[in-house]
């Protein structure tokens, strides 16, 4: 039975959970992309953090099954992946300083639903329903084409965060082996929205127009941005938050409009009618717009700025230090949120929309089901997932494991080849 | 130092009359031939001055024309190159005392990943600067020679892609365009100055410098990564060895230092002072969180990063701080407020964690790092306030102290132009009036302001001179 209720899993039930349902193997083929485990799996860093808070930093292992040996030893409310180091993280001490650094790491991404508590209408905090989900879907949609069409990258395995958010992995070659640099690179280039809760205007990407001092079009990237935003804009904007139907909200929006005279009609308009819905008040600015003249030179700016506003209240807001750093670590797939007792599954980006954070498995939920198919002991442990509504997801990552294991695969064979 | 490249060196010698063909370098080629003590000495020095003034230009945050010009007057003074048709000139000579000096700066720098962050720097802005001041013929020569892996976008694909190369900023419709894996130029996928496909950067023609700089940092980088790896074996040259220690030292030595807790003034701050001195000595970034943290009884991470040293170095003890903190969080209750913050203010006294002593931040590293996101309220209010909310801010801020609504147009003049630091100057200029400071003097002999505790050190060392600090306050 899924449930909306979130119930805060107990030590004990975390125990069951990490020995009969956490899917180690599938993990270790994700991370090792071959099944022979190799310095991606034995030099990369895990960090428990135990029931008591206790943070154990610098854990690596050799096997899938150590890895889980220790999870169920320590018991931890959850663990975070880190970089693979140049050896192993367990051996650091005996290493001489500085022969111990990251050298690759998924490029990671992280989407969390509290950088938009200053335009979500209907929750704030920690809260998160299906109508600010929108927010995070077309987050989604706009970084996974980036990533694939501009990047090049093909390996992306989207993750629910367990509460609020969505994380992303890449785990292409190129992406694992990018320096500091190139990810602060990559990740400036895919920002969008700056500026503190002080600056009105966050979105300022216009290059100036050389030797004419305006503004000019949006960088070509930016621009595949607003074309793939301008109807979730519509939808959740304008309908389901309704955005600008409060005073607080279409004066924030009137901050965004170049045009003076045009502000303070529309001003005077909406404060008139006062109950006007967003949806209405953006048709009030599309037709402002059309009664200026084609020549005129207020009516470019004001386009722009329509399309400012797009990007603004829909363009993915990233929280830029996670995927800076090789050395940042980010919580497992498949670990149980410790508040809401969800497990972080993965999501297929293509169903991002159908996607309901109320409808994920709890580890409680989870457990009942296990009970329910009977004790009837099954030959192999790991295989206790398939009993329960878990399976569809590590089905997910087992299939998108196979599809790195095979490209890897390849490649050597290719490499192979040429000697 | 390396024998195989020998034979390399001298069928390049038969082609173009020089030993060293170009005056720009990849520095690929160590010297080969014996080099006595004082000369490893002197190429090294020379060298390091140079490097040194850039570092202090990159510390004064000097816009790039000053440090350019900078830059070049220094190499010309200590490290010449001249062109090849100088033939009045030993420009073998000078080539080869350049190289030299390249490479033990190589050895005294690979020691340390900070060391090396900063040799590249400095390192990559000479050579980009040297390359600037080079005649189009000769980059011509240097860009053949280079190896750079670089392929011309056909004419059939810059086609299919028009409409988007268009949008590139500044584009021409007679550019011609290269294409790289975009990993190579960072820099200009940061700006987006290129347009991306598939992971290939199509780079504007008058952009291929940037390649040229990058390739340039990239193989330095990997060449110092080697360097370090082989260091051990180095360290048996005892006589080597403390000339290297020595060259390391002078580079550290001449930057400006950090403002750590022991360059307080000495004096302990109670937490209940915390508030009036904020009204009378913070700049502006330290006023705001301290007008956050008032208001909304809470700061967010990296506001309570950047407040938090900023009190320690000011010389708020960590008992103090506890105090101080457990106060303004009121929204928390003790158990909440040890279990989330506790630690964290523990942790920027280094006595949690990997227990280093973290130094306050800088105005370059408020200004450059961690920006600010929707939600935050650290930063530098300069940059990061819209024009409005600035203006606001600094008539409620400083009018008791002085500043009006005249000073405005020239304060947002100096934030227009994105010299932050200076409008920052300007306003501690307004607000000492009264203790004779005037436009210009800066908070100090003309000094800019380059880090909050130097502000609010400078503004206690006022009051402290013009005598008793209570009176200040009107
Ligand atoms: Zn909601």
């Amino acid at each position: 039975m899924p449930s909306a209720e979130t119930e805060p899993p107990t030590p004990e039930l975390m125990l069951v959970f990490y020995r009969r349902l956490y899917p180690f193997k599938s993990i270790f083929k994700w991370l090792n992309h071959e099944h022979t485990p190799g310095r991606l799996f034995t030099h990369r860093e895990i960090a428990f953090t135990l029931q008591n808070d206790v943070y154990l930093r610098y854990n690596s292992f050799t096997t899938a099954d150590e890895f889980k040996k220790q999870t169920c030893t320590l018991n931890p409310t959850r663990f975070e992946i880190g970089p693979v180091y140049t050896a192993r993280p367990r051996d650091r001490k005996t290493i001489r300083p500085g022969a111990f650094t990251p050298a690759q790491r998924e490029l990671v991404f992280d989407v969390d639903m509290t950088d938009y508590d200053s335009i979500r209408t209907c929750c704030s905090g920690a809260d998160i329903c299906k109508r600010c989900w929108g927010f995070i879907g077309a987050a989604v949609r706009v970084l996974d084409t980036a990533v694939r069409q501009q990047f090049g990258y093909r390996h992306l395995l989207w993750v629910y965060s367990g509460r609020r958010g969505i994380h992303l992995w890449v785990s292409d070659r190129e992406a694992m082996g990018l320096t500091d640099d190139q990810r602060r690179a990559l990740v400036d280039f895919l920002t969008v929205v700056q500026g503190g809760k002080d600056m009105n205007k966050k979105v300022n990407v216009r290059p100036v127009v050389k030797g004419q001092g305006r503004a000019g079009d949006l960088p070509p990237s930016i621009q595949q941005a607003v074309d793939q935003l301008a109807d979730p804009f519509g939808d959740l904007i304008l309908q389901e938050q309704d955005c600008f139907r409060g005073e607080a909200g279409w004066k924030e929006l009137l901050q965004l409009i170049p045009d003076s005279k045009i502000v303070e009609r529309l001003e005077q308009k909406w404060t008139r009618s006062e109950d006007r819905s967003s949806y209405d008040k953006w048709t009030d600015l599309k037709e402002e717009i059309k009664a200026l003249y084609k020549t005129s030179q207020a009516r470019q700016p004001m386009k722009q700025a329509m399309q400012d506003i797009i990007l603004q209240f829909t363009y993915p807001r990233l929280d830029a230090e996670v995927s800076k750093h090789r050395n940042h670590l980010l919580k497992a797939p498949f670990c149980v949120h410790p508040k809401t007792g969800r497990i972080c599954v993965p999501i297929d980006p293509e169903k991002i929309d159908e996607f309901d954070p109320d409808l994920v498995p709890t580890v409680g939920q989870l457990l009942r089901e296990l009970d329910a198919v009977a004790s009837e002991p099954s030959g192999e442990e790991h295989s206790d997932w398939e009993k329960t509504s878990l399976k569809p997801y590590v089905d997910m990552l087992e299939k998108y494991a196979l599809g790195l294991m095979s490209e890897v695969r390849k490649d050597r064979l290719a490499n192979d080849m040429t000697w | 130092m390396h024998k195989s490249s020998r034979k390399i060196v001298a069928e390049v010698q038969v082609h173009s009359g020089l030993k060293y063909p170009h005056r720009l370098s990849l520095y690929d080629q160590p010297p080969t031939e014996d080099i006595t003590i004082e000369e490893f000495e002197t190429c090294a020095i020379d060298r390091l001055r140079v490097l040194s003034e850039i570092e202090s230009c990159y510390a004064r945050n000097r816009p790039f024309d000053e440090l350019k010009e900078i830059t070049h007057s220094q190499s010309e003074k200590h490290i010449p190159l001249d062109h090849n048709s100088a033939t009045t000139k030993d420009r073998d000579g000078q080539r080869r005392k350049d190289n030299t000096g390249h490479f033990v700066l190589r050895l005294a720098f690979c020691r340390s990943e900070d060391l090396r962050r900063r040799f590249v720097k400095a390192e990559t802005t000479l050579f980009r600067v040297r390359y600037m001041n080079t005649t189009i013929s000769e980059r011509r020569e240097f860009h053949k020679s280079g190896d750079f892996d670089w392929t011309l976008v056909e004419v059939e694909e810059r086609k299919k892609y028009a409409s988007e190369l268009k949008l590139v900023p500044d584009a021409s419709p007679e550019d011609q365009y290269l294409k790289v894996r975009w990993t190579r130029v960072p820099d200009l996928v940061e700006k987006r100055r290129v347009l991306l496909k598939d992971g290939w950067a199509y780079v504007p023609s008058r952009e291929l410098s940037s390649i040229v700089f990058q390739e340039f940092q990239t193989r330095l980088e990997r060449a110092l990564a080697m360097t370090a790896k082989a260091l051990p074996w180095m360290d048996e040259d005892t006589r080597l060895e403390p000339i290297l220690a020595n060259l390391s030292q002078g580079f550290i030595a001449g930057v400006g230092s950090e403002w750590g807790a022991n360059e307080s003034t000495g004096e302990e701050i109670r937490a209940e002072m915390v508030d009036e001195l904020a009204h009378k000595h913070f700049p502006m970034c330290m006023r705001n969180l301290q007008e956050n943290l008032k208001r909304n009884h809470k700061l967010k991470h990296f506001g309570r990063l950047q407040y938090g040293l900023f009190l320690k170095a000011l010389g708020l003890s960590i008992d103090e701080a506890m105090v101080f903190w457990r106060k303004s969080f009121t929204g928390y209750n003790d158990d909440e407020f040890n279990k989330k913050y506790k630690y964290n203010i523990r942790h920027l006294y280094g006595l949690e964690g990997r227990r280093a002593n973290y130094p306050a931040k800088s105005c370059q590293q408020i200004l450059m790092n961690d920006q600010p996101g929707a939600e935050d309220s650290h930063g530098c209010p300069y940059r990061h306030f819209s024009a409005d909310n600035l203006q606001t801010a600094l008539l409620s801020m400083y009018s008791p102290q002085g500043l009006t609504e005249a000073d405005l147009p020239e304060i947002m003049g100096t934030v227009k132009a994105e010299a932050f630091h200076v409008a920052c100057t300007r306003v501690f200029e307004i607000t000492h009036t009264t203790q004779n400071v005037a436009k210009g003097d800066g908070i100090g002999s003309g000094e800019t302001v380059t880090h909050p505790n130097q502000y609010a050190a400078a503004s206690r060392a006022l009051e402290r001179a013009s005598g008793d600090g209570d009176t200040v306050m009107r």
